[in-house]
């Protein structure tokens, strides 16, 4: 059977990973190759890179390290952020990134979804969403969450998917940060109505909660940063857990 | 060891050419015809559609050179793919050295297949040291239908062929280069084949 995937997620700043990470065996908490290498040994199953570099040059700073990514670790992984021409992926996936990560700039200009899928096959193409509940609606949000627009999250989905993404991250912003659960309401929501698949973002504190985003949010795969990095949460120990609980893991 | 990956213009290869670097071999990336037939071992790579990937292969002349190579072959992913009969992505007749056709999966499951997945009835020297029910990535929304040239198997949507091999012709659907451990000693076995096609 496809196994459900655990991802931890890296922001990347100048090269540089940011907002700090405690493992214990690094010697450069800050180097993502050694981090990245770190987490493939410990069984995580996918990688995603946030580029949060607010100039050129941190851009291109980033690139050097997706190619030094690239050349050291095993597994598959994302680069994501201020991503928005066709240009910006084809130097991200030449320098050996398996897919690209596309939110804000899709938002502004839908086709730029159908121009990267048509170029570069639509399973290197994720798009990412980060949508906030407000009263009972969940509405898209743009540069990382702070600015809101009128766009519903299911309509906005179903049209990302019909333009050829491969597959969604979707992030609730009313999870984010909380450690108390995934959206998976929301979730199981979208994983009915679209036939790809989608990555559960935001609001990991325990194990426990990986499980139900698995069972009750239907979730393919589930990504999580500060419960990886500051070692609340060991993956092995994760999937040994879901395993238990009858959800298929790679171990 | 000289290895070479074909180069025609389909997908990202730099993650094939660094996997064989982690393993101490240097693989060229090539699409001159001389260098590809005088290689030792050649990758077959491919990631995107089906008909644009063979029409690149047209253009370029390699549509007849690979089907006549002579030393071991690997296809990955699409490279796979394409080595069958016909595939149904752009109604796409294939370079027919595996005698099997490529379908889409059903809309049943999630497509595209992305993640990790077993590999089992493993039956080839490609798979020496590799244990049945291991983990492979994939990424793919067609599948090669089971023929007696299958070595490998994985069930989504159906039972199908994740591994083919015809005298030196070696394909496999999952992205050894992206399969942690299990996935590098695959590549390490491909280089240690020691088949030569008259």
């Amino acid at each position: 059977m496809l196994t459900k995937r655990i991802i931890p997620c890296l922001d990347i700043k100048n090269g540089r990973t940011v907002k700090g990470v405690n493992f214990v065996d690094l010697r450069d908490a800050g180097d993502p190759v050694e981090l990245a290498k770190q987490y493939a040994d410990l069984g995580a199953d996918e990688l995603v890179f946030l580029d949060i570099s607010a100039t050129l040059e941190g851009r291109a700073t980033t690139l050097d390290m997706v190619l030094h990514v690239a050349e050291q670790v095993n597994i598959p992984f994302t680069v994501g952020g201020g991503i928005s021409s066709i240009e910006d992926v084809d130097a991200l996936l030449q320098c050996g990134a398996d897919k690209v990560s596309i939110n804000s700039s899709a938002v502004k200009r839908p086709e730029l979804i159908n121009e990267l899928s048509n170029k570069f096959g639509s399973q290197c193409i994720v798009v990412a969403i980060d949508a906030k509940e407000i009263g009972n609606q969940w509405k898209v949000h743009l540069a990382g969450g702070s600015i809101p627009t009128d766009i519903d999250l299911f309509e906005w989905a179903k049209e990302v998917e019909q333009r050829g993404a491969g597959e969604i991250l979707f992030t609730s912003m009313n999870h984010d940060g909380t450690k108390n659960g995934f959206a998976n309401e929301a979730l199981a929501k979208l994983s009915e109505a679209l036939n790809i698949p989608i990555i559960a973002s935001g609001g990991a504190g325990n194990v426990r909660h990986f499980i139900d985003t698995f069972k009750i949010g239907k979730a393919d795969a589930a990504l999580a940063a500060s419960v990886f990095h500051f070692g609340e949460i060991r993956i092995p120990e994760l999937k040994k857990q879901l395993k238990n609980n009858n959800i298929e893991v790679r171990l | 060891m000289n290895v070479v990956i074909i180069n025609y213009g389909a997908g990202n290869i730099k993650s094939i050419q660094f996997a064989f670097n982690r393993l101490g071999v240097n693989a060229v990336l090539s699409s001159n015809a001389e260098e590809i037939t005088s290689a030792d071992k050649i990758i077959f790579p491919g990631v995107g559609e089906a008909s644009t990937a063979m029409h690149k292969l047209k253009e370029s002349g390699l549509i007849t050179l690979i089907p006549n190579l002579k030393q071991p072959v690997l296809g990955i992913c699409l490279g796979m793919q394409l080595l069958c009969n016909s595939t149904e992505e752009g109604n796409t007749k294939g370079l027919g050295v595996f005698n099997t056709d490529v379908k889409r999966f059903s809309n049943k499951v999630k497509v595209p297949q992305m993640g990790w997945n077993i590999i089992k009835n493993l039956k080839s020297d490609l798979f020496t040291g590799v244990k049945e029910n291991e983990y492979m990535y994939l990424v793919h929304s067609y599948y090669a239908e089971h023929c007696k040239q299958t070595i490998a198997t994985t069930d989504y949507d159906i039972n199908y062929a994740s591994a083919l091999q015809h005298n030196n012709f070696f394909g496999v659907q999952f992205h050894p280069e992206k399969s942690s451990l299990a996935g590098e000693r695959i590549l390490e076995n491909f280089l240690k084949l020691d088949i030569k096609q008259k």
